[in-house]
């Protein structure tokens, strides 16, 4: 019987927490997410980076997970929605969204909330056509795109408020 | 009282509702959510009738072990039918207690009446709730028996917003077939052959088996397939498998099928007549043909399905719209009784109509029963999703209309030409699951009839113009024989013969030099059409009596979905800049009565963007017989830099049956669309998509 090769362990900070990864390093992060670290609110798309759903954040900054190999991840922050969830339950962004019964299916969301969190952070805070160009990288076939911006548009201007 | 259909199969309250957990109230329903919002307004239905409090209910969809049988969630009939069917259970429920408690009480029963489920008398809370009722009166009894319904003017719950129940998990967890993880689970992954030709697919399975992670591979006729303990595994093999796959040679193919199909000479069939047109030859006439390519339900989350065989017992969690359906096929498939077959519905991503899902159940079964014990989840890759789903079929209708002598339409031919709309598991008498037409004993998918005319049509769904025109001459031509598989995508053929009718409307409307609204109103003998049109127009301060700016127009479209749904109106602004784009939206539907309006919103404009995406931007390409769209960078659709305002008003008649609302838009944006574009651009673009290229070819 021959022994499996140990697949090697990547070092990474997930949702505020310190934790490694026994996996081929050249698995995209978003299978790590999913099912390795079972955290399976972040979504597939495209496998190819050009839908925007399984968006997280790695060091604040938007980036499509389905792409990414492990190996780019070593050492870096990533926050998922669930940590968003866990650190702020009612973050004007989820409560904006709720608000403004801004899905329909819904499974477009996790990556947009991912990068209107970077948008929430920005200062200045990003006007309409900026949060328009910075969504545009994330597809919605159910037509909830209104909705969508006016959520976004009103969390940003809820988080630029609380900053100042 | 014409009974809603679904009560024919379901007819007793127990089918529709239980009260075994103490402060709630199970309610069941045969409709699936699929984004829409139909379980939230299926929820306030019969939270109305009992005086719950919508928390005190949890509603369970369609699931074959649990729920009644409603077919297929499509046509927006969740509330038409499914409502109405849960209106009356929720009464029955309602006056069959009451009558228990007034026994109790000794009291008349309309001396009681109900808060959150305690029976109250004169005001004062009775030691009698619906629960400890229940425990005496049997809910085995006909809905029809007590059903009751409440005037429309006493409902509190129904006809105001109410928030999505199922909101919070879609944006922060897991409530997606895809997410489903249970113990033991390995994941599958089919390798799809390009064409749904038997056959047998050539590779080297004991060299596919040896690849990392693989625990299973399995080849049935041009069916192969492969399990891994990691999704990564999984996926890597089947690239690898794909890569090395050899299957039966193409076939024959047009070199364009929409040619094929605006040229077809396949019979003709008339569907509906008034009148004489062939006596009206000596009159002027105008005629137009609008084209649109083959369409991609394009949901964002792939198909996805999971299958577990255990003793010959087959369970499936899907996303499907039709559990009931696809449980019949997958027997027909695996020759086993429907007994042997459970099938759970779980959310997916948007579908549109009748996408990959049914498919995709197949394939995770036909792999999971080479690993019984283990359940195996498959998702489609997003190549899978654009080659091997369905397609909303490409299409050519032309239209013409005669005028008399007073400028007043008098007759209009619509002849509509379409591959079937209609391809669902078990139409057409067949599984139509995509991996049966080439398994070894394959089941191959037969000639479809399309949707019937009782279900609103398919090719001909709103071919019969909406206007007071005394002579018609309605027609279809299904085309068969094309090689890719089409099936129903929302609004079906309406969404192309509302385009073709009301592009003709507005090509008289400017010869004649009259506005497209007071053209058409002139044509409409139906108040509720009239109200819509008027509303928009109102609501745009008719931008046709006002001079417009050089690359900017406007377009009007209106039609009644399927001629005996939802009225819709929508005016909108178009502006050429690089592309066409649509600024602005004015809408205005009428959907009889309205149970969520928040949700009735959502999904017109909802219909509006995606039609406009259709319109504008969409079209599936072919290499020879098979899909060459791969990825969304072949397959652009409407982006969030390309939205326009939408201002939504609904015309609310709750004293009307409810019509649904789902699929109402698309039609009307279609032609508000292409008509705008008229009026910016001078030239009129029957083709669709109407992209740049289409408009340097037109002006060229």
């Amino acid at each position: 019987m021959s022994v499996a090769p140990t697949e090697p362990e990547t070092r990474l900070r997930l949702n505020g927490r310190d934790v490694s990864v026994t996996a081929d390093p050249q698995m995209p992060l978003l299978y790590a997410l999913r099912d390795v670290l079972g955290l399976r609110a972040t979504r597939f798309g495209c496998g190819e980076g050009s839908c925007g759903a399984c968006t997280v954040l790695m060091d604040g900054k938007p980036i499509t997970s389905c792409d990414l190999p492990l190996s780019a991840v070593a050492g870096r922050a990533i926050e998922t929605v669930e940590g968003l969830h866990a650190a702020q339950p009612n973050h004007p962004l989820l409560a904006a969204l709720v608000d403004l019964q801004a899905a329909q299916c819904g499974y477009c969301l996790p990556g947009i909330i991912a990068t209107a969190r970077s948008l929430c952070a920005r200062r200045p805070a990003p006007d309409g056509p900026e949060i328009r160009s910075a969504l545009s990288g994330h597809l919605c076939r159910c037509g909830t795109h209104v909705r969508i911006l006016n959520a976004v548009e009103r969390a940003v201007a809820a988080c630029a408020e609380s900053a100042s | 009282m014409s009974l809603p259909i679904p009560l024919a199969a379901a007819p007793l309250i127990s089918d529709w509702i239980s009260l075994s957990e103490p402060g709630c109230l199970d309610l069941r329903t045969g409709r699936v959510e699929l984004g829409q919002g139909n379980l939230t307004a299926l929820l306030q239905i019969a939270a109305d009738e009992l005086d719950l409090d919508p928390e005190q209910i949890r509603i369970t969809g369609a699931d074959t072990s649990l729920t009644p049988n409603e077919g297929f969630t499509s046509g927006s009939l969740s509330i038409a039918q499914g409502g109405m069917a849960i209106r009356l259970a929720a009464s029955a429920a309602r006056h069959l207690l009451l009558a228990e408690a007034a026994t109790l009480l000794q009291c008349r029963p309309d001396e009681l009446a109900l808060a959150r489920g305690t029976v109250e008398r004169e005001g004062r809370a009775q030691p009698l709730t619906l629960w400890t009722l229940a425990e005496t009166a049997s809910f085995a009894t006909p809905i029809v028996d007590w059903a009751a319904p409440k005037p429309p003017e006493a409902r509190r719950v129904a006809g105001r917003p109410l928030p999505r129940i199922d909101l919070a998990e879609r944006l922060t967890g897991t409530p997606f077939v895809h997410d489903l993880a249970p113990e033991g689970l390995l994941h599958g992954r089919a390798i799809h052959p390009p064409r749904m030709a038997a056959g047998e697919v050539s590779i080297d399975l004991e060299a596919l088996r040896a690849r990392p992670g693989v625990v299973a591979v399995l080849r049935d006729g041009a069916f192969l397939g492969l399990a891994a303990e990691t999704e990564f595994a999984a996926v890597r093999a089947a690239q690898w498998a794909a890569a090395r796959a050899r299957w039966p040679a193409p076939g024959p193919a047009p070199s364009d099928p929409v040619v094929a199909i605006r040229e077809s000479d396949e019979p003709l069939e008339v569907v509906h007549e008034a009148g004489d047109i062939a006596l009206l030859s000596g009159l002027s006439s105008q005629c137009l043909t609008v084209t649109r390519p083959y369409l991609s339900h394009g949901s964002i989350g792939p198909s996805a399905a999971l299958a577990l065989w255990q003793d010959d017992v087959l369970e499936v969690w899907t996303h499907s719209q039709g559990v009931f359906p696809l449980r019949s096929a997958l027997a027909d498939v695996f020759g086993l009784a429907q007994e042997a077959i459970s099938v759970h519905h779980r959310p997916g991503a948007g579908c549109y109509g009748h996408n990959g899902a049914d498919d995709v159940a197949l394939d995770a079964a036909l792999i999971a029963r080479a690993v019984p014990g283990r359940p195996v989840k498959v998702i489609w890759s997003r190549a899978d999703e654009f080659q091997c789903a369905p397609l909303g079929p490409g299409m050519a209708t032309t239209a013409r209309a005669w005028l008399d002598t007073e400028n007043r339409i008098t007759g209009m031919e619509v002849t509509a030409a379409s591959p079937p709309h209609g391809n669902r598991p078990g139409r057409n008498g067949a599984p139509n699951l995509r991996a049966a037409a080439y398994l070894a004993k394959p089941f191959p998918i037969p000639r479809s009839a399309d949707v019937p005319l009782a279900n609103g049509g398919g090719a001909e769904r709103n071919a019969v113009p909406g206007y007071a025109i005394p002579n018609l001459r309605i027609a279809k031509r299904l085309v068969h024989g094309l090689p890719f598989r089409t099936s129903s995508l929302r609004s079906l053929g309406g969404f192309t013969n509302v385009l073709a009718i009301e592009a003709l409307m507005d090509e008289i409307a400017n010869d004649l030099g009259e506005s497209p609204a007071v053209f058409r109103l002139r044509h409409l003998d139906d108040p509720r059409a009239c109200a819509v049109i008027e509303a928009v127009v109102a609501a745009a301060g008719d931008p046709f009596a006002k001079p417009r700016p050089e690359g900017t127009g406007w377009g009007l479209g209106y039609a009644r979905y399927k001629n005996s749904a939802a009225w819709c109106a929508v005016l909108l602004e178009l502006e050429i800049e690089d592309e066409p784009r649509v600024t602005r939206v004015f809408a205005a539907l009428d959907g009889g009565e309205i149970i969520n309006p928040d949700g009735a919103i959502n999904q017109t404009e909802g219909g509006i963007l995606q039609a406009i995406s259709w319109t504008l931007k969409e079209q599936v390409r072919f290499e020879a017989d098979r899909v060459a769209t791969a990825s969304w960078l072949d397959y652009p659709i409407l982006r969030f830099d390309e939205v326009p305002e939408i201002s939504v008003r609904l015309i609310a008649h709750p004293f009307e049956p409810p019509l649904g609302c789902a699929e109402a838009a698309q039609g009307p944006t279609a032609a508000a669309v292409a008509n705008a574009l008229r009026d910016a651009l001078g030239v009129r673009l029957n083709d669709l998509p109407l992209n740049r290229d289409a408009i340097i070819r037109a002006l060229a």
